[in-house]
């Protein structure tokens, strides 16, 4: 990335000022709304205004022209304004000192010839400007590093280290809000709109190098120069992972992507192969990307793919045991000298085997020791747990009945959710000590998120996986990119 | 794009690494017996040309040739089926090698990523079973072992009904190959290799098709 690239980008993510132009005083239009988020997401940069009448939104003060702007303060310009008053906008933007503007305006590339031509005339004038134009035709930027929601629509997401660029902005708002379910978080999210200065494999290029950044996350649906998007990836993916969406992976999808972004058409095992080849993790779905992305961020990688099921009940081992035999995971043979340790800690009722089913054997101190034992193990690279929180639904209930608080009720219910608790930060806790990943899956994460075993999961920082299944999908990703890695090593 | 002929097909792609048959390239029948008896029966006889393409819907390879005689009678009636149109034509006369596995390998130039190499299951329910993976030239070795790892039939890469395992490093010598034929080469456009029959686990190619510019 050259430094005038950099700097671009340090002034779109990390502004010290920002400017919206074409700030509306109607709270439903785009022009209200992003000043809105700006000002509601606790930016605490300066924060200016242009509209084509002077006076007062939000509390800022709006000026009629950017030359009645302070020089040298502003980083960033959040362009609403339409496509035709664009150029000079720019321009007198340049000589106050912005030296990136995010265009959320439409009407370039996507709206005819004469659109295409403006946009062609915007990417000349950013470069003889010096100026990083992110967009046009985009929903905006996030930065949490920066408190900065420069967008047109919500959400703000939890900080985090997840680095997201998509061609779609829908998908940015899609994949942020699955980081507001889940409490793993977001560094930078932008969407690339039309992307005509500045393209998916740019911003992936400044993810890789962004301290405050660890995981990419893209969704892309054509590749202009697949050769170019090859060879950056590639280099992208080997500083850090990098999770992959594409839309019109079949011949359906890729009709409807002609019409959505104007993409070609092209063979998606060509496509897979590339990825593959890049050591790029490519998700099937939207909801997939983002638990790989979050799972990157939150788990270390395993160094094999010997994996130990731990469950307190035997239906939800033996379903996630055939989610593992179906990836190229392996429910690895329980060691004697773990099923011996084992034998040591629970009654004779245990499964004796992996996947390894408490059959309800526990006791008071058996999750965390069991927790231990297992992921301990040299011969166990990674551990699926299934069966938290099964106690405190049974808390909820109780709490919610009649009968609460009497009859020991009250007790018990606490006892229940401290357990929880508990289990779920012997889990993260064992998987920092051991460097291994640790996932924890229930269904109530999704339909009792208030459950005391996934908020304790979700308060260590971890992804609490919504079922086993998807837990095993998103291990075998870092399965694949640790392989990937480990063949390379020296090479 | 003008498609070479067989033996014009595996000249190109040789000396990168890729298993063909020992094959000859004669002009006359008694020629052909000549060569079949110094490759040892049975043998295989086709006709090739730079316009002849689809050897096998017109009816212009013959197998299983054991003897003398029945090489001399295929030779003879393949070089009377020659057309007009065909132009000059010759008699490939190979080895007849047999194995229960087919795979097929080649270069295919993909509109956004450029030439790739092609790894798939063969035989005659190819298509059908569409089981194949690309990776985009140059291909190293560890990369065109990984390739081979993508193919969901494992099982048909293991021992398979007395036959040993498909020996690995020659299949990644072969993906290298054309791969290496590529980078040397950028007239092909593209090549089919179909079928890389199993030979006791070595993968040969008994056919080869290269189109170039």
């Amino acid at each position: 990335m050259s430094a005038v690239e950099s700097d671009g980008f340090r002034a779109l993510f990390e502004p010290r000022g920002v400017l919206v132009a074409g700030v509306s005083t109607h709270p439903g239009k785009f022009g209200f709304v992003s000043l809105h988020n700006i000002l509601a997401s606790g930016y605490t940069g300066a924060v200016y205004g242009t509209s084509r009448e002077a006076g007062e939104v939000l509390g800022i003060p709006i000026v009629a022209s950017v030359e009645d702007l302070p020089d040298g303060v502003i980083d960033l310009v959040f362009v609403c304004t339409p496509a035709p008053a664009n150029a000079d906008l720019l321009r007198a933007c340049a000589k106050k000192g912005i030296r990136a503007a995010f265009i959320a305006s439409a009407g370039y590339g996507e709206a005819g010839e004469e659109g295409q031509q403006m946009q062609a005339d915007l990417v000349a004038l950013a470069d003889e400007l010096g100026m990083l134009v992110a967009g046009p035709n985009g929903q905006g930027v996030v930065s949490t590093p920066a408190n900065l929601c420069a967008q047109i629509v919500a959400p703000y997401p939890p900080a985090g280290a997840i680095g997201i660029a998509s061609q779609s902005g829908n998908f940015i708002s899609s994949f942020m809000n699955y980081a507001v379910q889940t409490g793993v978080g977001v560094s930078r999210a932008v969407s690339a709109g039309n992307a005509a200065h500045v393209t998916i494999p740019d911003y992936l290029d400044f993810y890789a190098q962004d301290a405050a950044t660890r995981v990419a996350l893209a969704y892309v649906e054509g590749v202009p120069d697949g050769r170019t998007f090859f060879e950056r990836t590639r280099a992208v993916a080997a500083s850090m992972p990098l999770v992959l969406v594409k839309g019109g992976a079949t011949a359906g999808g890729q009709r409807a992507a002609a019409s959505h972004t104007g993409s070609l058409a092209s063979d998606d095992r060509v496509f897979d192969g590339m990825c593959r080849q890049a050591g790029i993790t490519r998700a099937a779905t939207i909801e997939e990307a983002f638990e790989a992305a979050a799972t990157f961020a939150t788990q270390p990688l395993p160094s094999g793919n010997r994996v130990v099921v731990l469950t307190t009940a035997g239906g939800w081992g033996v379903v996630t045991a055939d989610a593992i035999s179906r990836s190229s995971l392996a429910l690895t043979p329980l060691p004697d000298d773990l099923r011996a340790a084992l034998d040591d800690k629970l009654p004779p009722r245990w499964s004796r085997n992996n996947p390894v089913d408490l059959a309800g054997a526990e006791t008071r101190d058996t999750i965390p020791e069991v927790i231990d034992l297992i992921v301990g193990h040299p011969e166990v690279d990674a551990v699926i747990y299934l069966g938290l929180g099964i106690q405190s639904n049974q808390a909820a209930l109780m709490r919610g009945g009649q009968f609460y608080p009497d009859h020991g009720i009250e007790r018990i219910v606490e006892y229940h959710e401290r357990q929880d608790a508990r289990f779920a930060v012997a889990a993260a806790e064992a998987s920092d000590r051991f460097r291994k990943p640790v996932l924890t899956a229930t269904e109530l994460a999704i339909t009792h998120p208030a459950n005391a075993g996934p908020v304790a999961v979700r308060l260590s920082g971890r992804l609490c996986y919504a079922t086993a299944n998807r837990a095993v999908t998103a291990l075998d990703h870092l399965w694949q990119r640790a392989k990937h890695q480990q063949a390379r090593v020296g090479a | 794009m003008p498609t070479l002929s067989e033996a014009e097909s595996k000249r190109r792609l040789a000396g990168h690494g890729i298993a063909f048959p020992d094959e000859r390239v004669v002009q006359s029948a008694p020629e052909a017996v000549a060569a079949a008896a110094a490759l040892g029966h049975p043998v295989v006889l086709k006709l090739g040309g730079e316009a002849i393409a689809h050897k096998t819907e017109r009816g212009l390879v013959r197998l299983r040739l054991g003897d003398a005689d029945a090489v001399a009678e295929a030779a003879e009636a393949l070089l009377a089926a020659a057309r007009p149109d065909d132009g000059e034509v010759h008699l490939l006369v190979a080895p007849m090698l047999a194995g229960n596995r087919e795979l097929i390998a080649g270069l295919h130039h993909d509109e956004q990523f450029g030439m790739t190499v092609m790894l798939g299951v063969g035989g005659i329910l190819a298509e059908a079973v569409a089981d194949v993976a690309f990776r985009l030239v140059p291909v190293s070795r560890l990369e065109a072992g990984e390739m081979i790892d993508d193919l969901a039939t494992q099982k048909l890469l293991g021992e398979f009904r007395g036959e040993p395992a498909v020996d690995r490093e020659a299949l990644i010598d072969v993906l290298v190959g054309l791969s290496d034929a590529a980078m040397a080469d950028a007239s092909i456009l593209s090549a089919d290799l179909n079928p890389l029959i199993v030979v006791d686990g070595r993968p040969v190619a008994v056919d080869a098709l290269v189109e170039v510019a």
